[in-house]
């Protein structure tokens, strides 16, 4: 393939990627709202446009129309960069993640994935780990004491539950024998690996919420306790780039999850050509709504944990829980 | 998985030459491209609120938020070492999680012999982390500063 032709269909791919992201947030947010309401017995938002369709374009006029405030104590530059470090480190990250197999078009294969690097799942890792500096520049610029807070409990919950995230995955790469997500996915062709790997996906499933920084590990902006946690003295349109961050992040993290525990796209094949390009597509994003669901489903649900139990939690369980795996995984690869 | 095919195909020395990357690191070309775009984004918002969104700012406006009341001391004057002790320990066991996840890429080559090599290195691994547990390292719930302990007799009568 010529240079200038992938670069083509790159950009093509990228752009595409961003623009399903923005609106798959704006919506994952409309559903998180409707939902949660309807577990509280309230409606939520339904006046703008049939049933509420159209409040995530209300709300993001509204998010540029108010006033951008700098606070006289912050530091400048820093203020500025945090919420951009945020938002490009999460939409970078799913760039390596595919959501679908390959297709010809006027013969050039298309795969559904910006770009296939075999080190996908390590890249992946690398790039959300570095979402902390967000939080914590974010604190500690505001020079607010509610954000400073909040960036310390942020960034040492984050990279104690990174730990587990981690070794969580180990099990899986070592059933798979490859960091390359698609490889990772064809390799469960005949198990889906939540079978052998159950104790792994639960640890993944309960770091990858407290990576996120989502209830029950809201720490970090527990607004009982620190006004809105790191990004307190944030508003307009650098507010709402943290939360389209966190949102981002969680699309991230369901689809890591879906890749490697629940066969990635496959599912069922049946129908003509042209429906069978597109439905491992729909298979990957049922199951990526379905971890979406349970998102906003747990934040209906459970309430937030304290911080001593947070920190036990993660360093005293979850992570001799992942060791014993890896080494039982490996016991059994082993002697199979 | 199967490949499809939409238009006409391609005889086999055609596919051959439009498959084919055109080199290895071509392959990362795709994430600079969305780096940059996501950047252009993320500057694109800032910019746009700045120029539409209204500014009247005051001096009450622009300081700190601290539920009304006046601000007092400085931020960033010290925090509980606590934070320090858990940067510190994950980055000894982040390394660890580094190595094993070549070893978990290659384990189904290196068998029995890389089995036993990573039991003992977790072990060693374990020791580090038993010591630390038991130091309290983990602990979130005891007090910050030990309070000086009274003698038992002034503490059981209560006279002091």
């Amino acid at each position: 393939m010529p240079l200038g032709i992938f670069f083509l269909i790159s950009l093509v791919k990228v752009v595409l990627t961003l623009a399903v992201l923005l609106t798959l947030v704006a919506y994952v947010q409309l559903a998180e709202r409707r939902i949660v309401a309807r577990i509280q017995r309230r409606v939520g938002p339904t006046r703008v446009g049939p049933s509420g369709f159209l409040q995530p374009a209300a709300d993001t006029f509204k998010f540029i129309l108010k006033e951008d405030i700098t606070p006289t104590e912050a530091h400048p530059f820093l203020y500025v960069l945090a919420p951009v470090i945020s938002v490009v480190l999460a939409l970078t990250a799913l760039s390596v993640v595919p959501i679908g197999g390959t297709f010809h078009l006027f013969g050039y294969p298309i795969q559904f994935q910006v770009t296939d690097i075999n080190v996908g799942l390590l890249f992946v890792l690398g790039v959300t780990s570095l979402g902390v500096y967000g939080i914590v520049l974010a604190g500690w610029s505001s020079n607010s004491k509610y954000s400073f807070l909040g960036s310390l409990r942020g960034g040492s919950q984050m990279v104690s539950y990174e730990l587990a995230l981690g070794l969580a995955l180990i099990g899986p790469i070592m059933l798979a024998g490859s960091l390359d997500l698609r490889q990772i996915v064809n390799a469960q062709n005949h198990i889906w690996y939540i079978v052998p790997e159950f104790v792994a996906f639960c640890i993944y499933l309960t770091a990858a919420f407290a990576e996120t920084n989502r209830i029950p590990f809201d720490l970090p902006e527990a607004e009982g306790e620190l006004g809105a946690g790191y990004h307190t003295e944030y508003s307009s349109m650098k507010f709402a780039m943290f939360f389209l961050a966190e949102y981002v992040n969680m699309i991230t993290v369901s689809c890591i999850a879906t890749i490697v525990f629940l066969g990635g796209w496959h599912g069922p094949m049946f129908g003509p050509a042209l429906l069978r390009v597109f439905l491992p597509v729909i298979w990957f994003a049922l199951k990526v709504a379905f971890f979406l669901f349970l998102y906003i489903w747990v934040r209906g649900t459970l309430p937030r944990f304290r911080y001593d139990q947070l920190m036990g939690f993660g360093w005293k369980f979850l992570v001799p829980l992942a060791l014993a795996n890896i080494v039982v995984t490996g016991a059994v690869l082993s002697f199979h | 998985m199967g490949e499809y095919t939409i238009g006409r195909g391609n005889s086999t020395r055609e596919i051959a030459a439009m498959t084919s990357t055109p080199s290895y690191m071509a392959n990362y070309l795709p994430i600079l491209i969305q780096f940059v775009l996501a950047l252009a984004l993320a500057l694109g918002l800032i910019v746009a609120s700045r120029l539409i969104g209204q500014r009247r700012p005051g001096k009450i406006k622009l300081s700190p938020y601290e539920c009304g009341m006046t601000p007092k001391g400085d931020v960033r004057s010290g925090f509980a070492v606590k934070f320090y002790l858990v940067a510190i320990v994950f980055i000894l066991f982040d390394i660890e999680a580094v190595f094993l996840l070549p070893w978990a890429v290659e384990f189904r080559r290196l068998r029995v012999l890389g089995l036993v090599e990573m039991i003992v290195y977790i072990a060693i691994v374990l020791a580090g982390f038993t010591y630390i547990w038991k130091r309290g390292v983990l602990d979130w719930n005891t007090p910050e500063r030990n309070e000086p302990t009274l003698p038992p007799s002034v503490a059981r009568t209560g006279n002091h």
